[in-house]
């Protein structure tokens, strides 16, 4: 019974005491508009749309992206430009939907669509969180510097014909009878 | 105008300090809780969040002072000026200062228990009148912690009765001339200090507004200046407790010279003050009939013992 | 002192009234409760403030937050209302009137023979605690057997089996 009650009481105390010591240590607290996190470079935060190193578009309206989202908030429309090249015409993105999956960058294959460390994206209208391409395009390549979709890709443009990419080989003429 | 007991002066003192008090507490314990949860607390209004109480104070008051249809309005609206009211009035027994106080009553010690039973109806009728199942839950837990923690509050409170001699505060004050009462009322003070914050259903005893299993506890269906009053009330209640603790064991006014008496009130106060902040920081709730079984067979017996011990050495040492 | 006096018994008097009267229980409880203050306030300042106090933490304080308590957990609605206003017909104050009547009769004539001034006479603390631990000690001490045996009742009943 003693022992019972000196472990309870004393057990009460040391608890007190290791709560008011914290009142001389360290705050865990970062006083955030003031002092701004360090965010990762490889943050999942918001979506960019990124241009290869000549300054072109690098989305090609695969859908890709759009079908990887889990909660459906892409939406594009495929265009196509007199030479050859594919083009979002309408690219937007419901950012009130969004959870920052980063699926849509994994799925996309031309590294167009990029998560980026911002996250401060709050507005006081719903229909503000809706981003379109104007508004998603960056004039940059955002983490992939070197990478060109066209110059690497087998598809035929204008200046570009078939087996002209890079580290590809001549198109087979299907009618030889050569190997 | 100069300041003696009863004076204008010193109530008008005693209740604006009282109440500027209670009101300051809003932002000190945030900020103390913060501190000792290794956050900051609020810190945004004002010089280190000094304008809080202001900000705070705004926000109740215009918030919407809404009465459930279904309520039973006369109860509503009487029960948190019940607590108001019994609390501000108990006040009017405490010795702050040899000067500072509003009556020298012989019924100090009573007057105080007696304005504490009935702030229970505060609480039952705020919970009765709301006609939630959880305010009536939290009523209901209320009333049985309050009269059952009285009790011991009382008993506990005859050692110093008995050791003084009376139930004026301002003698009990003056008795400890020689040492306070802190040291052959040890016991005493523990078990008051306990059934205090029971009392003042403060953490780690505010199993009536328990948020994680009653909601809010019988103060569920209030809003607005009604829940503001409750809320500073159970301020004052703190700052009550406190004030009784420095005056029944820890000598009241007195100390050394070099700092007016009213100073050591304060200093004092305010220690026990941020101590049962620093109780709600640290311990957990403890379970309901846990509470009960607490203090009906641990509380009563160890503080009729320290009451019957009192009174024998009181006898021998006639 | 004496207006006070006056006031309270006004007070005590209405509220008494107002607890037979009112069909709602919770209220008929609060005025109960302001008729009990109203009686601790005329023995204050009749010259009692130990009895007023205690007035004030065993009747008003403890034993009225008891009934408080029961009548929480019954279920009172409107029927409980009604059933109350029922029981308030003229027909019911016939008897009890006639009876308080007589007995009013004969505390005013009471009152009229004496013609003793009230003369607050102060009793303090040490005063009762004397007479009740001197003359009246066996009251004392059978009283707090009769308390001691609804305790042990009271505990027997509340053991779990």
């Amino acid at each position: 019974m003693f022992k019972l009650i000196a472990d309870t009481l004393l057990s009460q105390v040391r608890t007190l005491w290791l709560v008011f010591i914290k009142l001389f240590q360290k705050k865990d607290t970062v006083e955030y508009p003031d002092r701004k996190p360090y965010m990762f470079p490889r943050w999942r935060g918001r979506i960019i749309l990124s241009r290869d190193p000549d300054g072109e578009e690098r989305c090609v309206a695969c859908n890709l992206c759009a079908v990887a989202c889990p909660v459906d908030c892409i939406a594009l429309q495929k265009g196509e430009m007199d030479d050859g090249r594919w083009y979002p015409e309408f690219f937007r993105i419901n950012f009130s939907r969004c959870i920052m999956c980063g699926f849509c960058e994994e799925a996309c294959p031309t590294n167009a669509i990029q998560l980026t460390p911002d996250f401060e994206m709050a507005e006081y209208v719903r229909q503000d969180m809706v981003w379109e391409k104007e508004d998603l395009l960056i004039n940059g390549t955002g983490k992939y510097h070197d990478y060109n979709f066209y110059r690497v890709a087998g598809k035929k443009i204008e200046g570009k014909d078939k087996g002209e990419a890079l580290n590809e080989a001549p198109p087979i003429d299907v009618k030889s009878l050569m190997p | 105008m100069n300041l003696e007991i009863g004076s204008p002066l010193s109530i008008g003192l005693v209740l604006g300090v009282v109440i500027i008090t209670a009101a300051l507490l809003i932002t000190v314990e945030r900020r103390l809780l913060g501190f000792w949860q290794e956050r900051l607390g609020p810190n945004r209004v004002g010089w280190f969040g000094s304008l809080q109480v202001v900000a705070d104070m705004i926000k109740i008051f215009t918030k919407e002072d809404w009465i459930p249809p279904f309520a039973d309005r006369f109860s509503f609206v009487v029960a948190p000026g019940i607590i108001m009211s019994v609390v501000l009035l108990s006040f009017a027994v405490i010795p702050f200062a040899p000067n500072i106080g509003v009556i020298d009553s012989n019924i100090g010690v009573l007057f105080v228990l007696a304005m504490a039973s009935l702030g229970a109806y505060s609480v039952m009728l705020g919970g009765l009148s709301s006609d939630n199942k959880y305010a009536l839950l939290g009523s209901l837990r209320a009333a049985a912690q309050m009269i059952s923690y009285e009790v011991f509050m009382g008993i506990s409170l005859l050692g110093v009765v008995a050791l003084t001699g009376s139930f004026n505060l301002r003698e009990i004050v003056e008795a400890q001339n020689d040492g306070w009462y802190i040291i052959p009322q040890f016991i005493g003070f523990v078990i008051f200090l306990i059934a205090g914050v029971a009392e003042s259903h403060r953490l780690p005893f505010d199993i009536p507004e328990a948020e994680q299993e009653i909601c809010s506890g019988y103060h569920t269906e209030y809003s607005g200046m009604k829940f503001g009053m409750f809320f500073v009330a159970e301020y004052i209640g703190l700052v009550l407790i406190s004030s009784l603790i420095t005056v029944l064991f820890f000598g009241g006014w007195l100390g050394p010279n070099f700092l007016p008496p009213i100073i050591w009130f304060s200093i004092k106060a305010f220690g026990f003050i941020a101590f049962f902040i620093l109780l709600r920081a640290a311990v957990p709730r403890p379970r309901y009939d846990q509470l009960m079984s607490y203090g009906w067979l641990f509380l009563l017996p160890v503080s009729l013992i320290n009451l019957l011990v009192t009174g024998a050495i009181i006898l021998s040492s006639q | 002192m004496i207006v006070l006096f006056y006031i309270a018994a006004v007070v005590a008097v209405i509220a008494t009234i107002a607890v037979i009267l009112q069909t709602n229980i919770v209220h008929a409880l609060l005025y109960m409760v302001v008729s009990l203050l109203a009686i601790a306030v005329i023995f204050y300042v009749l010259g009692a403030p130990f009895a007023a106090v205690l007035e004030a933490i065993v009747y008003a304080g403890a034993i009225m937050v008891l009934f408080l308590f029961v009548i929480m957990m019954l279920n009172l609605g409107q029927h409980t209302r009604n059933e109350e206003k029922s029981w308030l017909t003229p027909r019911g104050w016939i008897g009890p009137s006639i009876l308080s009547g007589i007995l009013l009769a004969q505390l005013l004539s009471v009152m009229a023979d004496l013609d003793q001034d009230i003369i607050p006479k102060q009793v303090g603390v040490m005063e009762v605690s004397a007479l009740l631990f001197g003359p009246y000690v066996l009251a004392v001490e059978l009283a707090s057997i009769l308390l001691l045996a609804g305790l042990v009742a009271a505990y027997h009943l509340a053991k779990p089996k």
